[in-house]
């Protein structure tokens, strides 16, 4: 689908303001300082949280697992940092807020590798199911912020044909800029890492999608790619989300499928630009996935920057980098439009952690009734009615909302950000999401009650 | 290192957290703002005494609105300009020489009957304007239909000086709307009824200035072009084809037919208000189209020679209808209209 100058495009979305990248997009990437202590939680995945394996006063090797995958959709969880299991404890996870079993670990004098670990493999020795397996052992999870498994996406499900594999640079967050920096520094193990991807999948057409405000990212991997004719680098139309995968899929390949569908159902697999860097990482290091490039930035910083930074580093170690302004206000994981505004700095990074944005300033916003605009139908990116959601959740009337598809909804945030009368819209979708999860949770804890008593009853008589 | 400030008290709230550049009072200001020019035309046309309608109207407007959020309990919010929008748009269909207390009775029932009662801003189901307007034809006929005659002998409504085709000097405003059918009389110039020198109310004579407000409204997004196109092409169209009952000497003159009465304030400025019309685009559509087709189907059948302010209520009550069967498209396909229609 073509959009505006002839750029690739999508229906629907936003255009906040370009300028907010600036803050941190010419800050090379830099590595953060060790932490002292890191804090591993075992929920770091979209799935099913992984087992601690390890106990407290174990020692502990940088990469080595100490944390198993309890399912097919779940990741194993590496030690960070060499050291000493301090305690295993409890800790509020930055995004969903639920209390996580946390590994903690203090590190120790040297920063080297588990046995066994970091060494040059042959990729071209290695077989569909070998990198599979190493990019499972590694514990490698999509990094643009949902945290899905790669491994999982790696593996089609019989009868589901994968012929595209789509390479996130969209990088659509406004104010982000880990994944456009690591284009410019890390090009070529990127470009591996896609090659690597496509061996994986058996697919021979790969994209790669970059918003046209990252003109030199598009001719960096462009040459790094080097006419390689499988490989095709497209220029977004810079619009808000880009980078979602339905969006990004209709822009580059003019396929659609369903909100609540994944990738597959379009023949399509993406993978985001950190994510690819780790499988790359993995697959020809056997590097487990224990860092990543985060950018913290927003007006609420002195020096934004973009940095190597540990899983689990506490927040305060990044911020204490930057600097933080007096009159800093919001604390957010992630970007503005879809991140997790924090209620204290004593939280620490996650796998799924690509930002930390600091405003200054944060405004809260008087909600007013609906005046039907129609903006937000214009925005929504998947043909919703956010107008009528809200209406339906602000009064708590779920069956009216789910009427108007409210599983479809994906939280992207754009109704939110048009709306005039200034509805949060997204917050009482979320609620109203939540609310009937625990309704169900209920009417499933008072089936199995039942149950119960029927089997005593029938047991007694 | 840079030092971290002891305490820091930090907003938790849901994504996202920046919000776009639209709120209410930006959109209603920047509507009062597209509806001067028509106000200054009817103050040129019509005297100062509009000045003082448009005034009670919106005084009247402001202070129902205050009192009602009062006594519901809810913070008041008479800043954001949709009560002035509303006295406003009142004013502009009423006759230029209406006694000072039906802009109070109208302005008072727009607000606190059909706004109100319904919830307020957002809630109502028809334009409070219009509806206040169908009321005052009911409650106070002669001022607003046909006693104009005497208002001018009264001394107001000079500017509007006219002749007949033979050249002769003629009251023109005689009559409610140039829709009248008067005998003697045959009928408006073009030209005068574009900017506004015709019989009419307050803020509808003038039909260029009506457009270029309703032009700058579309540039800046708050109305979507389907309504005015739906609206006028459509009245335009059947104008044209459709036989009338009565004879006039306009019947089945499209253009006198848009240019006349209150279409162009209509279909620019009522038809177009986003509370009560439909949330999608193709529902904007039919809503446009059917404002036509009802305002020409009043006119040519019904005992009113105007239809406008009907054809627009009876579209405003079926707007949850249209939004029903206009619900926007699921990505992917699927069920997108509700309660599993497809």
């Amino acid at each position: 689908m073509a959009g505006f100058g002839g750029l690739k495009s999508f229906r629907g979305g936003v255009h906040p303001s370009d300028d907010w990248k600036s803050l941190a997009k010419d800050k090379a990437i830099t590595s953060a300082p060790l932490p002292e202590t890191v804090y591993v939680l075992t929920a770091q995945n979209i799935g099913a949280p992984s087992k601690p394996i390890v106990a407290k006063g174990d020692k502990v090797k940088k990469g080595q697992k100490i944390a198993e995958a309890t399912g097919f959709i779940s990741a194993h969880v590496h030690a960070p940092v060499s050291g000493e299991v301090k305690e295993i404890t409890f800790r509020p996870h930055p995004v969903t807020g639920a209390s996580t079993p946390t590994i903690v670990i203090q590190r120790g004098d040297d920063d080297d590798w588990a046995p066994g670990l970091n060494k040059e493999t042959d990729i071209n020795a290695l077989s569909q199911e070998d990198i599979r397996n190493l990019i499972k052992e590694a514990g490698i999870v999509g990094l643009g912020g949902a945290a899905f498994p790669s491994h999982v996406k790696l593996s089609p499900p019989p009868g589901k044909t994968v012929d595209t594999v789509i390479l996130n640079g969209a990088e659509c967050e406004p104010y982000l800029t880990c994944d456009y920096r690591q284009m410019l520094e890390r090009t070529g193990e990127i470009v591996e890492g896609l090659r690597i991807i496509m061996k994986c999948l058996g697919v021979s057409i790969a994209y790669v999608g970059i918003e046209a405000n990252k003109a030199d990212a598009y001719d960096k991997i462009k040459s790094a790619a080097g006419g390689d004719p499988s490989i095709k680098i497209v220029l977004l139309e810079v619009k808000y989300p880009q980078g979602a995968e339905h969006q990004l899929i209709k822009a580059i390949t003019g396929r659609e499928f369903k909100p609540t569908q994944l990738p597959l159902e379009a023949g399509c697999v993406v993978h985001n630009i950190s994510t690819t860097y780790a499988i790359y990482e993995a697959v020809k290091w056997k590097r487990p996935l224990i860092e990543r490039v985060v950018t913290v930035t927003g007006d609420g910083v002195e020096n934004p920057g973009n940095f190597v930074t540990r899983v689990g580093t506490p927040i305060e170690n990044l911020l204490s980098l930057t600097g933080i302004k007096k009159d800093a206000n919001k604390l957010i994981f992630g970007g503005p439009m879809m991140g997790i505004a924090q209620s204290a700095m004593g939280g620490n990074t996650v796998k799924g952690t690509g930002g930390i944005l600091v405003m200054r300033g944060a405004e809260t916003w008087e909600s007013h009734a609906c005046i039907r605009c129609g903006k937000c139908i214009e925005a929504c990116p998947y043909g919703l009615n956010p107008s009528y959601l809200s209406i339906f959740c602000e009064a708590e009337n779920f069956q009216g909302a789910m009427e108007y598809n409210l599983m479809e909804c994906k939280e992207c945030g754009c109704c939110t950000y048009v709306c005039t009368s200034r509805r949060p819209i997204v917050h009482l979708i979320k609620m109203a999401k939540y609310d009937l999860g625990r309704q169900k949770a209920r009417a499933q804890a008072k089936q199995k009650a039942e149950e119960a008593k029927k089997e005593v009853a029938t047991a007694s008589k | 290192m840079a030092e971290t400030p002891e305490r820091v008290e930090l907003i938790v709230s849901s994504s996202p957290h920046i919000r776009g550049p639209e709120n209410i009072p930006k959109v209603m200001w920047t509507v009062v703002a597209a509806l001067v020019p028509a106000g200054l035309m009817g103050v040129y046309f019509f005297g100062y005494y509009v000045l003082e309608v448009i005034f009670l109207c919106v005084a009247t407007a402001v202070a129902a609105e205050a009192a009602c959020q009062k006594l519901r309990g809810r913070s008041v919010t008479v800043n954001d300009g949709s009560a002035v929008i509303t006295g406003i748009l009142l004013a502009y269909v009423l006759p230029p020489s209406v006694p000072w207390y039906i802009p109070v009775v109208g302005a008072a029932f727009a607000i606190a009957i059909v706004k109100h009662t319904f919830g307020g801003l957002g809630n109502n189901i028809w334009n409070p304007a219009l509806a206040a307007r169908a009321f005052l034809q009911i409650a106070y006929p002669a001022p607003i239909n046909s006693d104009w005659r005497s208002l001018h002998e009264a001394g107001f409504l000079q500017s509007i000086t006219l002749t007949d085709d033979k050249g002769q000097l003629v009251h023109a405003v005689t009559r409610a709307t140039p829709l009248f059918k008067e005998a003697g009389w045959e009928k408006y110039d073009y030209m005068s009824m574009l900017i506004g020198n015709v019989p009419g109310c307050i803020g509808e004579t003038s039909a260029i200035a009506l457009i270029l407000g309703g032009l700058y409204l579309i540039y800046r997004g708050y109305v979507d072009w389907r309504v005015p196109v739906g609206f006028i092409g459509t009245a335009f169209i059947l104008a044209q084809v459709l036989p009338p009952r009565i004879e006039t000497p306009w019947a089945n003159d499209p253009f006198y037919h848009v240019l006349a009465g209150g279409l162009m304030l209509g279909a620019f400025f009522m038809a177009t208000d986003m509370v009560t019309s439909p949330l999608t685009k193709k529902g904007l559509a039919i809503f446009g189209i059917g404002c036509g087709l009802l305002t020409v189907l009043i006119r040519f059948y019904a005992a009113y020679p105007e239809g406008v302010c009907y054809s627009i209520l009876i579209m405003n009550t079926a707007t949850p209808l249209i939004d029903r069967y206009t619900q926007p498209k699921l990505l992917g396909g699927g069920k997108t209209a509700p309660g599993g229609k497809g």
